[in-house]
């Protein structure tokens, strides 16, 4: 079953912003929206790999700082007309910590 | 229960409604359509492409029976309303089919008008409007020969060439003596008369044509002045006229078209129309393009928003005869009050006009290069006060050094493969494939799904001939254009409510504003934050999520997420010691690239970001601090050796410079802003194509402003002269700061001048001194504030710093 594994407070991650988790298959981009919910994607754009992490968050999407595809942090999925999908990882938050699973 | 919305008429004005409809209240109405026509909703404007055999009426369809099933319409084709009991509130076909509404939406468009001669009811007597019409024309071209088309307009043009195309021996009869008149100025109408000739088209101008000849059938034609045409068919082009038979027969008033209020309401509250069977203030239109802003309009308020008034719209005409550029807008004749500028070059067939009313473009026509009928529309619809560069108006937006497309400008000519987009690699066929495919019809939704245009921008007039010669032009022409689609405000009026109201936070201006989204996009929130700082840059905080992440990062992000470091080096000056800590950063945090920047700077590129506080942290115990080449912002300050060395300078263009980046470093601007000086007029520091440039003289300094070496190369111009370094000082700060406190977020100041005028400038920043002094203290005010290395910042604090490191390192997962 889902292995949760903590990452940190949800205050270390800026609203409207993310911060990175390493892993040894590549970083993960959690993200942290104006009203605290709280996403992880693969820091990777399915258009040319831009480290999402870095984008602007603006409602619950994500805009890719290389060339400003919208992604959805949800799903994943670049916004229309675009296409493509970044992996999407289970997150929770419990007491205000930050738990992923892989 | 939901509400019932029934549209009448299964076109592009009505359907557009519905899409519109549907994006902001997908679940309002049930909604049902009545189609006269036995099709889906397919794009009229492309009909011509069809007759020539370019396209095929699949690939013209807009919206397939899929579309109408996703969104539960129930769809009647072939079935024309002839009956609206508006006391019952509802709708009749022919074949007896009811309809009930407590909305109705006329979207009936218009007919061909078909001559009150003689004969014109005869076999092969056609107009040119919809299908049915093109699949006799395709017909008639297998078994006849002869072809005549009434009307030499934009239409009847469009299918004698597709009849030319399809092997029949056209001639085209007009009635006065200038083709297109409507659209093009004599001159014009006669060189396209000659590349039509070329194709095999024939004329007979100045023709009344009195009868139709034949039994049964068409066999020619007769005209007023004794002669006669053979013709086995007759086009009727002359026009067409607002489709509002059913409206009048229900009461509805109507003048020419049926009359509707600036919400698209007719005078039954319960019926709105939009189309080209409707008159909006005395006008009615046959193009596409208000009838997509009509579209918007009327949704917003069948959505029971009630915001959103259509105030007319201002329509430009492309033709769509492959290989043939024209171009008109507005009064293209001119009139008493107005003169015209005229470029002519008949050898190379291109032909320009520009008609200036008191220095503002109310018209403009072109022939065979139109490449900058986009630049000169805005101007049209802007309003922009032309005397500042009246002398070169005629040789367009972009006349010197344009990179990235090869110089091309007219895009009918290029072959399918040609790269429209050197950016992002589009060719013309990609482009043309996709506004065909995906039904595109705006220079945004090309920009959207195709990327051409949509990064640097110097394609842009291509792509807009490129979708204007496959589908027309259909770009939006608002009046004013909405800062992004958060909101309907202009830059302008954004700008006025945060300094008019002391709106200090980016929360407090959109709630103020009614910001349609919670917290913006990443293309308002940036521009949000920057008005709010410059405008209180005392009362106001700095919002680092809404930055674009170089911003944020205080460097710039490259391809591979790592990231350059500049560090500032004084009007290019350095020193071995300044040289010896960067030598040893690059050593020790690895990093691969050391690079001379084009600004006089040395860059180190594929710095990781957890490294960047590290590496910031050594240049500052060197004395460095940020360069600021990430940012909206200062840039650099370039300078020549000046005075002090070189056997020319009559100048301390180095010293100069140093003061001046060292007054101006740290300030934030709506884009990038590069500073030089040049010790002559030589002008080795390049200062003709800054943003503000110093060239220095025997008897003082010449200030210039708004030059640009970037996508459209430009150079400056004279802002004025002065004698002393502080007069300079003063000069330069003031115009920095009212360039801060009126240019839109991410223009730079070549356009920004080329919309406010030089002289504007010239009197904002020369003539009214005790207005220069006020701005001068505020941009020294702000700098107050803001002039503090962010570099140094970051290092300095633990809760900045921790947020370029990874919130946890998984070393096994």
């Amino acid at each position: 079953m889902s292995n949760w594994i903590e990452i940190g407070k949800v205050e270390e991650i800026p609203k409207q912003g993310a911060r990175v988790v390493e892993t040894a298959k590549g970083d993960i981009g959690i993200f942290r929206t104006l009203d605290d919910e709280v996403f992880a994607l693969r820091d990777r754009c399915p258009h040319k790999n831009g480290p999402l992490s870095q984008g602007i968050v603006h409602g619950r999407r994500v805009t890719c700082p290389l060339h400003n595809w919208k992604i959805e942090l949800e799903s994943g999925e670049a916004v229309a007309p675009d296409k493509g999908c970044a992996a999407s990882y289970p997150v929770k938050v419990e007491n205000g910590v930050v738990y992923l699973s892989l | 229960m939901k509400q019932k919305l029934v549209l009448v008429g299964n076109g592009m004005a009505g359907v557009r409604t519905l899409e519109e409809l549907f994006k902001i209240a997908p679940d309002k109405y049930d909604v049902t359509v009545f189609g006269a026509e036995p099709h889906c909703n397919y794009n009229r404007i492309m009909l011509s492409p069809v007759l020539a055999g370019e396209k095929t009426i699949d690939d013209i369809i807009l919206n397939s029976q899929q579309w109408y099933d996703e969104h539960n319409i129930t769809l009647h084709v072939g079935k024309k309303i002839v009956h609206i009991d508006r006391k019952a509130q509802k709708v009749i076909a022919d074949d007896g089919t009811e309809a009930k509404y407590d909305r109705l939406l006329l979207a009936t468009g218009s007919n061909p008008f078909i001559l009150p001669i003689p004969g014109n009811d005869k076999e092969g007597v056609i107009g040119f409007r919809d299908i049915k019409d093109v699949d006799t024309m395709l017909d008639c071209a297998k078994k006849y020969k002869k072809a005549a088309v009434i009307g030499g307009g934009l239409l009847g043009l469009e299918a004698a060439n597709g009849l030319v195309l399809n092997g029949m021996d056209v001639t085209v009869i007009h009635l006065g003596s200038t083709l297109m008149e409507m659209q093009m100025d004599g001159i014009s109408g006669a060189m396209l008369k000659s590349s039509l000739e070329e194709r095999g088209l024939k004329f007979r101008m100045t023709s009344v044509t009195t009868d139709i000849l034949g039994d049964e059938r068409v066999t020619g034609l007769k005209f007023a002045d004794g002669g006669e045409l053979e013709a086995d068919l007759v086009v009727m082009a002359a026009g067409i006229r607002p489709n509002i038979e059913l409206a009048k027969k229900a009461g509805i008033h109507c003048e020419r078209g049926i009359v509707v209020n600036d919400t698209m309401q007719t005078f039954d509250p319960k019926i709105y129309s939009v189309g080209e069977c409707v008159q909006h203030r005395g006008q009615t239109y046959g193009l596409v393009a208000p009838l997509f802003e009509q579209a918007k309009v009327c949704a917003n308020h069948l959505a029971g928003y009630g915001i959103g008034m259509y105030q007319g719209s201002v329509t430009s005409t492309k033709l769509k005869v492959t290989g043939i550029d024209l171009f008109s807008a507005g009064n293209f004749n001119g009139d008493d009050t107005t003169e015209d500028v005229v470029m002519k070059d008949a050898a190379r067939g291109v032909y320009k006009k520009v008609v200036l009313r008191d220095n503002k473009i109310v018209g403009a026509v072109m022939y065979g290069d139109t490449v900058d009928g986009a630049w000169y529309f805005q101007m049209l619809r802007d309003e922009t006060d032309v005397s500042d560069f009246r002398q070169h108006l005629m040789f367009g937006q972009a006349h010197l050094g344009d990179s990235g497309h090869g110089g091309a400008n007219a895009a009918s000519a290029l072959p399918d493969n040609a790269e429209i987009c050197g950016c992002n690699g589009v060719c013309k066929k990609t482009i043309v494939d996709t506004i065909v495919s995906q039904g595109l019809f705006t220079l945004d939704e090309v920009k959207a799904h195709t990327k051409a245009a949509a990064s640097c921008g110097s394609c842009t007039g291509l792509v807009e001939q490129i979708l204007a010669s496959t589908v027309g032009d259909y770009s939006d022409t608002p009046k004013k254009k909405a800062m992004c689609g958060c909101t309907d405000h202009t830059h302008d009026e954004v700008r006025a409510a945060i300094r008019d109201n002391k709106l200090t936070s980016i929360p407090q201006a959109m709630s103020f504003l009614d910001w349609r989204t919670k917290d913006g996009c990443a293309s308002c929130r940036p521009a949000l934050n920057y008005y709010i700082i410059s405008a209180w840059p005392k009362e106001s905080q700095d919002d680092p999520q809404s930055r674009f992440i170089n911003e944020r990062a205080h460097a710039n992000i490259q391809k591979d997420g790592t990231y350059s470091v500049i560090p500032r080096m004084w009007g290019g000056l350095t020193t071995p010691d300044e040289l010896r800590a960067i030598a040893n950063v690059a050593d020790k945090f690895k990093i691969p690239t050391v690079k001379v920047t084009g600004g006089q700077r040395i860059d180190l590129l594929g710095v990781k970001k957890e490294d960047l506080p590290l590496v910031w942290a050594d240049l500052n115990a060197a004395g460095m601090v940020s360069g600021h080449g990430y940012g909206k912002s200062l840039r650099t300050v370039k300078t020549c050796v000046g005075s002090e060395w070189c056997r020319f300078g009559t100048q301390d263009s180095t010293g100069l410079g140093v003061k001046i980046e060292k007054m101006t470093w740290g300030s934030w601007t709506p884009h990038k802003y590069k500073i030089a000086v040049s010790g002559c007029p030589r002008n080795c520091a390049e200062a003709t194509i800054k943003d503000f440039g110093v060239v220095c003289v025997d008897s003082g300094y010449e200030l210039h402003v708004g030059g640009n070496g970037g996508i459209h190369v430009k150079a400056t111009e004279l802002l004025c002269r002065v004698t002393t370094e502080e007069e300079v000082l003063e000069y330069c700060g003031a115009f920095m700061q009212v360039y801060r406190e009126e240019a839109h977020y991410l223009e730079r100041t070549a356009p920004w001048i080329e919309r406010v005028g030089l002289s504007y400038a010239k009197q904002r920043v020369v003539e009214d001194e005790k207005g220069r002094k006020e701005l001068y203290a505020r941009f020294l005010e702000s700098q107050e504030v803001y002039q503090v290395d962010p570099w140094a910042d970051a290092v300095a604090k633990d809760e900045v710093r921790e947020h370029y490191i990874p919130i946890k390192k998984l070393a096994n997962a």
